[in-house]
């Protein structure tokens, strides 16, 4: 079947199966390869993108349920200069990152918390991205840059 | 996955008229049933969405009973302030992202024995709303996985008796983040409904003998002395039936110090 749906600002179409999920079509369909897939079962949040506004995890739907929908990948995060967001320069200054694999996902993530609470305590960030898995960091460096892209300090208390 | 085509009806009539097609299967926010489909644990021939169904959105109370659409999303059942109860428990579903995704139609018919919602809906009493009839909260869990749905049947509405007072303790299985053991407790004028999930090798049950103690008197301490029997408990690698039996009594007693 075709569908059609706006990705990153910019009508796209395809060819899907109906077991064809939303990231395959991303990635395979459009090349936007980006988002990433770490564990295709939904726990580790590698592949969270926003569908109308709100962070899924586009292994976990299929491309069929998307369209005529608004899609917004890692793709489309940056300034419209090409500069990193401040959501990607703070992951960037706080070393919230290391081998990079889970960082699409949580700039997605990030980006849909703060859209909703833009002044989240720590525990909050850390409740928020209980769905998003990182195996390098510990966390800390993740919380600090989203502490510090929301425009507050970055001392944290507890390790949650 | 196995091949299927996917229906996406936009009223309620094109989605019972797609579930009496071939080996038809609900799909609603798919959270369960699309790692179900990967695992090639499910071959249907195809998937008829229920996102698009209008009828089965939205929320809304009166005469103190909270009427949730089907395809209502986790999120949007958190979201509620009708029933602060329910929307607490909604709110720690899975992470944000199921939640976005997730509904409670699908929960209630899935009924995992380790779900939250069918722990909401028995001790809130109510009723399941589907296509064609009315199925009573008592009547609709039959065990693991097992409800008094037939394989057509779609969930249209879910319909809680809201509580004066409520509270879900959920003990997390720290990896899966399903509840090891959900308690909720739901003071009613007409008496005390305690339902706890995740524990029973029968799915969600009452614990009737503390609906009696919280009845008489709905206080913590009315339950500090109880313990539920270990007969029928699950038996996993997270626990053991006595194990889950004692979570039980300890998550009843927070959720009456939490509610009262």
């Amino acid at each position: 079947m075709k569908v059609s749906m706006k990705v990153n600002g910019t009508g796209m179409s395809g060819e899907v199966e109906g077991r064809t999920l939303l990231v395959e079509f991303l990635r395979g369909g459009l090349g936007l390869t980006g988002t990433h897939v770490g564990c295709d079962t939904s726990q580790c949040g590698a592949c969270v993108v926003h569908v109308n506004g709100e962070a899924v995890k586009a292994c976990t739907m299929f491309a069929a349920e998307a369209d005529g929908a608004e899609v917004t990948t890692i793709e489309g995060m940056a300034n419209a200069d090409g500069s990193l967001s401040t959501i990607q320069q703070a992951f960037q200054d706080h070393h919230g990152l290391q081998c990079g694999f889970c960082t699409p996902g949580m700039v997605m993530s990030a980006a849909a918390l703060l859209k909703e609470n833009p002044k989240p305590t720590e525990a909050q960030v850390r409740e928020y991205l209980e769905g998003n898995l990182c195996r390098c960091t510990g966390y800390h460096n993740i919380v600090k840059a989203i502490m510090a892209a929301s425009g507050q300090a970055v001392e944290m208390t507890a390790a949650g | 996955m196995y091949a299927f085509d996917i229906a996406k009806p936009a009223t309620l009539a094109e989605a019972v008229q797609a579930m009496k097609t071939g080996e038809a299967q609900a799909l609603s926010g798919g959270q369960t049933l699309i790692p179900t489909l990967k695992q090639r644990l499910a071959a249907p021939s195809v998937l008829v969405s229920l996102a698009g169904v209008g009828e089965m959105k939205g929320v809304s109370a009166k005469d103190g009973v909270l009427e949730i659409g089907g395809a209502a999303t986790h999120r949007e059942v958190a979201g509620q302030r009708h029933y602060p109860g329910l929307a607490e428990l909604a709110g720690r579903i899975g992470d944000p992202a199921v939640r976005n995704r997730g509904t409670i139609g699908g929960s209630l018919a899935n009924n995992d024995p380790s779900a939250c919602y069918p722990a909401a809906l028995l001790a809130s009493g109510g009723s399941v709303k589907t296509d064609r009839r009315e199925i009573a909260a008592d009547d609709f869990f039959q065990g693991m996985f097992a409800t008094a749905l037939e394989a057509d049947e779609i969930i249209t509405a879910v319909r809680l008796r809201v509580p004066e007072a409520s509270n879900y303790q959920k003990f997390l299985q720290p990896a899966s983040r399903f509840a090891l053991v959900g308690v909720f407790v739901a003071r009613h004028a007409d008496g005390v409904r305690v339902a706890v999930t995740g524990a029973s090798e029968g799915g969600v049950f009452r614990w009737t003998e503390a609906e009696r103690a919280l009845s008489a008197d709905f206080s913590a301490g009315a339950v500090s002395g109880l313990k539920h029997p270990a007969d029928g408990m699950i038996s996993d690698i997270h626990g053991t039936p006595e194990y889950r039996a004692h979570l039980i009594g300890v998550m009843t007693h927070r959720a009456v110090a939490a509610a009262s």
